[in-house]
């Protein structure tokens, strides 16, 4: 058996997202900017999911950029407005890479966060001037799970820097929050497909009416002239079905598996000595999404751990991947002022739609067991 | 066995692989993530991760990397940087074999319950018949690697398997043709993997380092030139130390803290006694006064000493061995252990 707890980097394709997309990689085929009949149907559909997305997302059709994904979506959300508006770019020291290297680029800066993995909001304030272009805060965070005060954070902006755009980079909210409603106070706003149950190397980013964005990618001006290349029909119709199954079911998938988490998190931090849980302060999860599960095993790397696990049947990860496969020490431990020795010894279960009680006991078991094994061993 | 093969994404190791596989182990391929810097095979080598991890894929093999950066930062990158801030010579590929492949890597193997790790050296683990295991040159004379791992005890070597140690570089470069491996044409890596080409270890270590020009002077003291970094200049060195009048002139001795190279002719270079501190022993200490063999470089020759407690004495005199580099001791082919230059 293998209990594939590793949701927040990847999750299965809702069945609803491969059927929807099937008929666009075989009769469907055509290019939607086409003038002719099968153009015409793959316009429709291109159409209809535009409206299913936005519906998802809270915003008017016109507002969705479909995008390659995540990253992109990021990237055109930042550089974008920036092109066209100068200014200073601030983020948040645990955004994702796709956001931090964006800032960095640019010469941004970025707020700190405190232990729990929140944004600190008086040292967000000390960074808004008036020069601000853009403000980049996500809406949970990838790896600790924490969602971000994103209505105060706009609050902040609005005084503070009246003239900046307030982006949030949705792509790890989008299973767990009401993106539609919570987001509603960002002026952009990114999502990626494959984190929801649609397909890889497919996003979106909210641009909201009158924000100025200039295209990273040139050519044939799609996407109102905001995102070139052809359309990815297939992958967009699929991410379209795969918002409305997610939007559809996310109360009652978050009511089912803030059990599970809490049943795993709980079980492990019985079971193994010295087991630290992130971002949960006084054992309180309300403030992270309800699929992450984050713990510390002081003593034990984390690199050695998931091999174990992985051989045990447990699909798990830590931090992130440099481009060799080798894993960094992650920067949102270190952001959030735990030593580089300790985000060393992190482990990131992350459930999904699809996790099930048996995954969570296997996972109890083999986790416990390999803890134990990788201490005795020294 | 289950066998955790440490993949640099070389030919050697990459044949190790397959040599063990083939004889029935189950494989495991491992590359380590050493160097964070710059090298000449790109950022983090990722194309050298690359190789291995496609040879592995091909060998139908499992494949992992390990991130070892930090260790190799504090266990070989500082301490080669201090080592030549005092004027040493010191050897990194050695210190990483003692501290990361055959201790880290080792000790992450056991944990994760490998039985063994292999790695592509060319040199043999021979296991006699009391059961003592000992450290033997490789089949192939001339690419012999025997030097860089006389730290092996008894511990590691009973958890360390060389296969390609019995075969000739030909032989090893046959088979991963026969394999079809992407590496089997893959040039031998060169010189210390941290520093690059372009800027050699003058620009490494000037970035690491303050460094310091000092007077050249004979052996009477008398200041006959200058040179721009002290701690860049290694005894037995030729180049930069003047002559011309003849003979040859040699650094003979390196003084950081006086800034000051004093260099000589061949006859002051030579000498019969090398200082060594750190005796690490393969099997037993050898007993006082023994007959040795002495290598004090990875491909150099091996003249007869005498060991004694802390040096070894040499029947014919030799050129002075630059502190900081190893001083391997030998029983024919047998490797008995080694130290480090003082």
């Amino acid at each position: 058996m293998t209990a594939y707890l590793d949701h927040a980097a990847t999750t299965p394709m809702r069945p609803e997202a491969v059927a929807a997309m099937l008929p666009f990689l075989t009769e469907r085929f055509g290019n939607p900017s086409g003038v002719h009949s099968v153009a015409r149907s793959a316009r429709l559909a291109l159409d209809e999911a535009r409206d299913a997305v936005a519906a998802g997302l809270g915003c008017e059709p016109g507002e969705v950029i479909f995008t390659g994904g995540g990253t992109e979506a990021d990237n055109l959300a930042i550089f974008g407005v920036h092109e066209r508006r100068g200014g200073m770019i601030v983020g948040t020291a645990i955004e994702h890479h796709a956001v931090l290297h964006s800032v960095a680029a640019l010469g941004g800066v970025v707020a700190r966060v405190d232990a729990n993995g929140v944004v600190d909001l008086d040292h967000l304030a000390r960074l808004l001037r008036p020069e601000v272009s853009v403000v980049s805060v996500m809406l949970a965070n990838n790896e600790v799970g924490t969602i971000q005060p994103l209505a105060e954070v706009a609050a902040l902006v609005r005084r503070l820097a009246p003239d900046a755009v307030l982006h949030t980079d949705a792509v790890q909210a989008m299973p767990w929050v009401d993106v539609a409603e919570v987001a509603a106070v960002a002026d952009l706003v990114a999502v990626s497909a494959h984190k929801f149950g649609g397909p890889k190397g497919v996003g979106a980013l909210v641009v909201r009416g009158g924000v100025p964005l200039e295209p990273i990618i040139k050519g044939g001006g799609q996407e109102r002239d905001r995102r070139s290349g052809t359309h990815n029909v297939a992958g967009i119709v699929a991410m379209a079905a795969a918002v409305e199954a997610t939007v559809a079911g996310r109360r009652d998938t978050v009511e089912r598996v803030s059990v599970l988490r809490d049943r795993l998190a709980d079980g492990l931090l019985a079971s193994v000595p010295d087991a630290v849980e992130t971002a949960a302060p006084g054992g309180d999860r309300s403030g992270k999404i309800a699929g992450n599960c984050h713990l510390r095993f002081a003593g034990v790397e984390s690199e050695a751990l998931l091999l174990l696990l992985d051989g045990a049947g447990i699909c798990a990860s830590a931090g992130s991947a440099c481009a060799s496969g080798a894993i960094e020490p992650s920067h949102v431990l270190t952001a959030m002022g735990v030593s580089a020795a300790d985000a060393l010894t992190s482990v990131r279960l992350s459930l999904g739609p699809t996790t099930t009680d048996d995954d969570i006991d296997l996972a109890l078991k083999v986790v416990s067991e390999s803890v134990a094994r990788l201490r005795g061993a020294r | 066995m289950r066998v955790l093969v440490a993949m640099s994404g070389g030919v050697d190791s990459s044949v190790a692989a397959a040599l063990l596989r083939d004889s029935g182990h189950d494989v495991v391929g491992a590359t380590m993530k050493l160097w964070g810097g710059e090298s000449d095979s790109g950022c983090c080598s990722v194309a050298d991760v690359d190789d291995a991890r496609r040879v592995a894929q091909q060998l139908g093999l499992d494949h992992h990397v390990f991130n070892f950066t930090a260790d190799f930062d504090a266990h070989v990158v500082d301490p080669y940087v201090e080592a030549h801030g005092a004027g040493l010579t010191p050897n990194p590929c050695i210190e990483c074999n003692r501290h990361l492949k055959f201790d880290r890597f080792l000790e992450r193997a056991l944990d994760l319950g490998f039985d063994a790790i292999a790695t592509g050296h060319h040199a043999r683990v021979a296991r006699s018949a009391d059961g003592t295991w000992s450290l033997r040159r490789g089949a192939d004379r001339a690419k012999d690697q025997s030097y860089v791992l006389h730290m092996l005890g008894q511990a590691a070597l009973a958890r360390t398997l060389l296969p390609v140690g019995e075969l000739t570089k030909a032989e090893v470069r046959v088979r991963a043709t026969e394999l079809g491996l992407r590496t089997a044409a893959k040039p031998d890596s060169q010189d210390v993997c941290f520093i690059t080409s372009t800027g050699g270890r003058t620009a490494f270590l000037a970035d690491r380092l303050s460094l310091h020009a000092a007077s050249v002077v004979d052996s009477s003291g008398e200041v006959v030139g200058s040179v721009d970094a002290v701690e860049l200049v290694t005894v037995g060195q030729r180049r930069g130390m003047g002559g011309g009048r003849g003979e040859r002139r040699y650094a003979v001795a390196v003084d950081v803290a006086a800034r000051q190279v004093t260099i000589g002719g061949e006859s002051d270079l030579m000498t019969d006694v090398v200082e060594v501190d750190g005796w690490q022993w393969c099997g037993e200490a050898p007993p006082p006064s023994s007959a040795v063999g002495v290598q004090t470089s990875a491909h150099g020759p091996v003249p007869i000493a005498t060991l004694a407690s802390s040096s070894v004495r040499l029947a014919e005199p030799i050129r002075r061995v630059a502190p900081g580099q190893s001083v391997v001791l030998y029983d024919g082919d047998q490797v008995l252990g080694g130290g480090i230059a003082t």
